[in-house]
This record gives C-alpha cells, sequence and structure tokens, in this order.
C-alpha cells in the first residue's frame, strides 16, 4: 500500500474535510480545491511569504468576452535598475484545474517589467499576478474575472 | 435650475383637472403648448443636446416606464433605482401631471388616452432644431447615445438604412453604439463610412493586434470653447449579444484607457471633456467617480430618464430616457477651461403637443413606404396593458412566453430582458408593427431544445449575476430573462450562485428536477446556428389565433432582498 500522496491529493483530502465539517454550501470542492491550490503555488512561489497588495497591475477585462482566451496584461513599478528590478512574475488562475498560469522572468535589461498574453479560464475566478522583487520582497494584484453562459443583455 | 420651477407650473396647469380614461387626445394639446415644453432659463453659451437608445422609433409610441427597477448594494435606493410615486415625490413631479406620465408608470393607460404618444423623429427634429434655433448652430452640440440603428422592423428589414437616412437630416456631431453592432462588422463599416459624422469607440479594440477600430475621441468647437467628446461603446456587446457577429473587436470597460483619452483631451487643450456614453448608468456612475476630469457622461443603455443631473464629485451625469421619449438640454457656462454653471432639461417629447419637422416627417414617411402594408396589418386586441420594461416579467413578454409555449409545443419559455419594447394601450388593436417592436432583431430564431432543472438554475443565476452584482462594473444592464411555464423565487442581494430558489413547473405545481431534461423555448440565442421560425412571425400567429389576448400581471417571480 502506497500512503505517500502528493501535495494536490493532500489539499484535495484536507479541503473535503473543511467542506464536511462547516457544511459549506455553494462553492464546489474541486473549486476550493482549485484556490487552496492557487496559494500553494503562490507560497511555494514567494518561499512561504505573504505578498503584499501594490506595485502590481494586472489589466484582464471584469467579463471574459471568451473563456478560451481571455488578454492579461502585467505591469510592475520598478525602476529595474541593478539594484533595484523585478526578478520573476508568478501569474495564477485560482479557479482553473491546474492554477499555474505563466511565470515571467526579468533582468535589468528588460527595461521594463511587463508582460501580456492570453489565458484560459474554466469560469469565474480570480487571476493573481505576484512579483519577486531583486531584495527577495513579493507584491501582488488579483483581480476576478466573471465567464458568463450567455447573455440577455439589452 | 429652472427644471423643478417648470414641471411644477406645468403641473399647476394641469393638475386641476385630471384626466380620465377617455379623455380626448385634445386635452394634451390644450394644457401644454410646445414653448412651454421647451422653455428653459439659459446659461451660459454651450448648449449640449442628448438623444438616446431611440431603437429605431421614427414614429411616436407609448413606453411604459418599470415599475420594478432594484438596485444593489451601494446604489440601493438611489436614483435610477426608485420608481412610480417615490420618483416624482423625489422630484416634486405632481402625480397625474405630463412629466409623471412621460417618468413614471402610474395610472399608465389612461394617462397615455390623455397625453398622447411620446417621441417620433420628426418631433424630436422639431425640438433639436428649436435649441439650435435659440442658442445658435456654432453654440450647440448634438450627440446620439447609440443603440439607434436597430430593433423596429424597418430598421432590420433595410439594415439600418432608414435610421442612418433619417438621423443625417438631425446632423449629430458624434454617435456611439451597441444594437448597432448586430447588424455585423462589416454592414457597421459600411455605414460609419457614409455618415459624415465620427462614430465613436474608445473601448474597441481589434482581437488581433488589440489596435483600436474606431476614433475614442473627436474635438469640437463651439460657443468659443473646445469640447472634447470620449465615445465609449456598450462594454458587453460581445457577451449579451452574439459574438459572432462582431468577432474580430474586442470590447470592455477599459477604464485605464477611458482616463487616458481625458488626460489626452485636456493635453490638446480641451476647456469641456463629454464622455458619450453606452456603458449603463451605475457603470457610469463608478466610472465618474474613479475617473477625473470628466466635466458631463452622457450615459445611456439602461433606458432610465432622469429630470436632473446626478452629481458625482464634479461630474455632471444625464440620464435621457429612451425610445426618443426625450431629449436633454444641457447649458454650460464655461470659462477658463472649466465649467462655471449649468442649466438641464429634460424635454419630454408629447408627439400631439410638438409638431413634427416636415423635412423629417417626409422621409420617414419615405422609408417606411415599402413596410407600411406589413406593419399595419392588425393581429388581434389586448384587453390589458402590454408593456416589457422592468427588472422581471412584463405583459408583452408573457404573450411572447405563451406563443413559445404553445407554438412550439414546450414546457417552458425563456424571453431576453431587453429594456426596449414599446408598450400597447387596453383595447386596443395589435398590429405586426406592436408586435416586431419588440422582436425585431437579427438573431430572431425560436429555438426548442431540452435542459435539465440545474442547467435552468444554472441560467438564471448567471443572468441574476449580469443584474444585481454588487460591482456595477460586472453588470450588463439588460433586466432578468422572462420565463414562462416556470415560477421561482430570486433573492437580489444574495451572492452569485445562490439568489434563486424555488423553481417551480406552474403546470403541475411541482419542484423543478435537477437531472431530468425539460422541454425549452427560446429566441435570442447568442449561439451561431440557433435554428428556428423568427419569434415574431410565431408571436403573430399567436395573436392571430387567439383574437384577444388577456394579459394579467403575474405573479411568477417572487423576489426577496430588495
Amino acid at each position: 500500500m502506497n500512503l505517500v500522496l502528493n501535495r494536490r491529493q493532500a489539499l484535495l483530502a484536507g479541503v473535503g474535510a473543511v467542506a464536511a465539517a462547516s457544511g459549506m454550501a455553494g462553492a464546489s470542492a474541486p473549486a476550493l480545491a482549485a484556490a487552496e491550490d492557487a496559494a500553494a503555488t503562490i507560497l511555494e512561489f514567494t518561499g512561504g511569504a505573504e505578498p503584499t497588495m501594490g506595485r502590481v497591475t494586472l489589466d484582464v477585462p471584469e467579463i471574459a468576452e471568451n473563456g478560451n482566451t481571455v488578454p492579461m496584461d502585467v505591469w510592475v513599478d520598478s525602476p529595474m535598475t541593478a539594484d533595484d528590478y523585478v526578478a520573476e512574475v508568478l501569474v495564477v488562475a485560482d479557479g482553473n484545474p491546474r492554477p499555474g498560469v505563466a511565470t515571467f522572468h526579468f533582468s535589468p535589461l528588460s527595461g521594463r517589467a511587463q508582460a501580456n498574453t492570453r489565458i484560459r479560464l474554466a469560469g469565474t475566478q480570480n487571476v493573481i499576478a505576484v512579483a519577486k522583487m531583486s531584495d527577495g520582497s513579493v507584491f501582488m494584484d488579483k483581480k476576478e474575472v466573471k465567464v458568463t453562459i450567455g447573455g440577455c443583455g439589452g | 435650475m429652472p427644471t423643478r420651477r417648470d414641471f411644477l407650473q406645468m403641473a399647476a396647469a394641469t393638475a386641476a383637472i385630471l384626466p380620465t380614461a377617455h379623455w380626448s387626445r385634445a386635452f394634451a394639446q390644450q394644457s401644454l403648448t410646445q414653448d412651454e415644453l421647451l422653455a428653459m432659463d439659459p446659461v451660459g453659451r454651450l448648449s449640449i443636446v442628448h438623444v438616446t437608445d431611440i431603437h429605431a422609433q421614427l414614429v411616436p409610441i407609448h413606453f411604459r416606464e418599470p415599475s420594478t427597477n432594484l438596485g444593489v448594494a451601494e446604489v440601493k435606493g438611489l436614483v435610477p433605482h426608485v420608481t412610480g410615486r417615490a420618483l416624482l415625490d423625489m422630484y416634486a413631479i405632481a402625480p397625474g401631471s405630463p412629466m409623471a406620465h412621460a417618468l413614471t408608470y402610474d395610472d399608465f393607460a389612461a394617462l397615455a388616452r390623455a397625453y398622447g404618444r411620446m417621441g417620433g423623429l420628426d418631433r424630436v427634429a422639431t425640438v433639436v432644431d428649436a435649441i439650435r434655433a435659440e442658442r445658435g448652430e456654432g453654440n450647440t452640440l448634438l450627440l446620439d447615445g447609440g443603440d439607434t440603428w436597430q430593433n423596429s422592423w424597418t430598421s432590420l428589414q433595410t439594415r439600418g438604412e432608414d435610421m442612418v437616412a433619417c438621423m443625417a437630416l438631425l446632423r449629430p456631431d458624434a454617435m456611439v453604439g451597441h444594437w448597432e453592432f448586430t447588424l455585423g462588422e462589416e454592414r457597421v463599416n459600411e455605414l460609419v463610412s457614409r455618415l459624415g459624422f465620427p462614430f465613436l469607440g474608445g473601448n474597441i479594440r481589434d482581437t488581433d493586434w488589440d489596435e483600436p477600430v474606431f476614433d475614442a475621441m473627436t474635438m469640437v468647437e463651439r460657443a468659443g470653447v473646445k469640447v472634447a467628446v470620449i465615445g465609449q461603446a456598450f462594454p458587453y456587446t460581445p457577451i449579451a449579444n452574439p459574438r459572432w457577429m462582431m468577432p474580430s473587436w474586442s470590447f470592455g470597460i477599459r477604464e485605464a484607457e477611458v482616463a487616458a483619452s481625458v488626460e489626452d483631451a485636456r493635453a490638446q487643450g480641451a476647456d469641456v471633456v463629454v464622455l458619450l456614453s453606452h456603458n449603463g448608468f451605475d457603470v457610469d456612475r463608478k466610472l465618474a467617480s474613479r475617473v477625473p476630469g470628466i466635466d458631463v457622461v452622457l450615459t445611456a443603455h439602461t433606458h432610465d430618464a432622469l429630470p436632473e443631473p446626478v452629481m458625482v464629485g464634479k461630474t455632471l451625469v444625464i440620464a435621457s430616457g429612451s425610445h426618443g421619449k426625450f431629449v436633454s438640454r444641457l447649458d454650460l457656462d464655461v470659462s477658463g477651461g472649466e465649467v462655471k454653471g449649468f442649466g438641464y432639461r429634460l424635454i419630454p417629447v408629447f408627439s400631439d403637443v410638438i409638431a413634427p419637422d416636415p423635412a423629417m416627417a417626409a422621409r420617414i414617411a419615405e422609408v417606411r413606404a415599402p413596410y407600411e402594408a406589413t406593419l399595419s396589418e392588425v393581429l388581434g386586441r389586448t384587453e390589458g396593458l402590454l408593456y416589457r420594461r422592468g427588472n422581471f416579467n412584463g405583459t408583452f413578454d408573457d404573450v411572447i412566453c405563451e406563443a413559445m409555449l404553445t407554438r412550439r409545443d414546450a414546457e417552458i419559455a425563456l424571453s431576453p430582458g431587453f429594456r426596449w419594447g414599446a408598450s400597447v394601450l387596453p383595447g386596443a388593436e395589435i398590429t405586426m408593427e406592436d408586435v416586431t417592436n419588440a422582436t425585431a432583431m437579427t438573431y430572431p430564431e425560436t429555438y426548442r431544445t431540452t435542459m435539465t432543472g440545474a442547467r435552468l438554475k444554472e441560467v438564471l443565476e448567471d443572468v441574476a449575476d449580469n443584474l444585481f452584482n454588487p460591482d456595477p462594473y460586472y453588470q450588463q444592464g439588460g433586466d432578468m430573462v422572462r420565463v414562462g411555464g416556470i415560477a421561482y423565487a430570486i433573492d437580489v442581494s444574495a451572492p452569485m450562485g445562490s439568489r434563486i430558489s424555488d423553481l417551480t413547473l406552474m403546470r403541475t405545481g411541482e419542484a423543478l428536477e435537477a437531472e431530468r431534461e425539460y422541454v425549452v423555448s427560446g429566441w435570442a440565442s447568442v449561439n451561431e446556428g440557433t435554428q428556428g421560425p423568427p419569434i415574431w412571425d410565431l408571436v403573430a400567429a399567436h395573436i392571430r389565433e387567439a383574437g384577444t389576448v388577456a394579459p394579467r400581471e403575474t405573479e411568477t417571480v417572487r423576489v426577496t432582498g430588495a
């Protein structure tokens, strides 16, 4: 019998217990698992430090036009000098089956810590960008992106 | 401000002889004059005239304002989420007065008979011309807030041509869009190319390169000052309407880009910055609180008509109603690159009081002529008032849902919560024009499909969140999807996913089963390739067969948390 669980299995087990204990309604176990997974991914990236809100500007639409390809832009306020620059930016989507979206690497030669791409979102969820500075400090921004199932607006 | 006093004068002239149900139209003509409707104490030299959400209504209509128009979270109880008597009290408008009829649903049918229809682009033309004559051409700016080119039979058949031809006579200085885009990218480009004035949309980018599709701003010199007009299309067009109709255009609120446009305008020496917006009232109120430097927001989309501007910091937010019922006149006193004072009048366009402009009337007759036979066909009669506007089912929606249930043999009907669609008075004949005024659009196929009870709940939750999300930036501005065959309860203050409960199949009185498949008919699907007959054919056939419809105020939706 194999008693070694990987991190995801352990988290899933833990979340299941929490949901059962508190009788939580609304959020499903997989969604909670994804959020836990995202939190774990962030802590792994920061080395255990809690990121501070600020300096990072995450630009995503409030409501996605197409969940399969959501434009995302992240920018970090930094002088980008040899002494003070953005080293890495991690982007996670806390409702995706695999929350890790991308990690962007920068150096003082980057000139500007900005990146954009398109990401896929499985449903309404938070997108979180975490920046790791050259001195090890960590900052973040977080935005909710809604993915709807079809509209009746007018 | 002249507004309130003028209303009171008007009310005084009319309140003494409150109309009864069978007063003739002459009542309106006797008690009101065109001069009274247009009069205001001028302020400064610059006038901005705003029309919006005409929804292709060239001729006068009845349009009942909502009885239920709920606001949640921070905007709960604030205008425009105030209706009926409460709205009249807020602005000291006498019940039963012309303005009360224009702004509220109270005693709608009786007052409609007394005061007659509202709107008509030929009457709007008279109002606009009168303002231009009084203030001077060179001091007046006319801005169209969009939803102009679609949602009548003639605008559908001519793919917007009728509206473009008629609006050309009004000579707007700029416009923005929403339903315009449901004509498809190619047609929009074609019409825009011959407008002769800017079609603005700073929040529209192409999906390939994220490059601007339309100009964000136009700078106009009037009354000796530079006026920057920044244009904002409906941010959720590809979500609320079919994305396949505008596949290479991406929208969104793009607040940071609005802010950049404002800075750009000021850098170019703008004395006045106007946001011509199709965001919807709550979105614009939030935007105005977050983006500095906007003097005026001309809001649209949510069809609110307010007799006074709403101040958000130093920004004036103007809501000019819909369907051609109102023309807004905003006078500004501008000096030293700053707005020093303003005057405002929401001018109600009573069609029996305001004379039609001959040139516009002729053009309207011309564009309608090929369709008159279709439009004037009498399908049947209605015993009760038919209307749509309101957060939940209106009586016209009930007729539409009934048509789908019976003619598509469905257990459940879904009809979109559009805010457009004119009203039909009790006892009146229902014409094909009446039906198409509530249904004419480019994706009318009436589908028949099956959905599980769980899926239906999901759909209702999704639409409810578009309407009742506590953050306006997540709202899409339509009303709740209309339902036939089922009843439900909604807690508008609950979070996404837990607002809807007690879904009941009315035929059996039993709760909807999550796993069971139900036969559902609906129209206006945003999915490409949807099949079925156009909704107006279905509704017309239903009314012809019934002869008379007898709509009742239904109580299929139980609302809490308001």
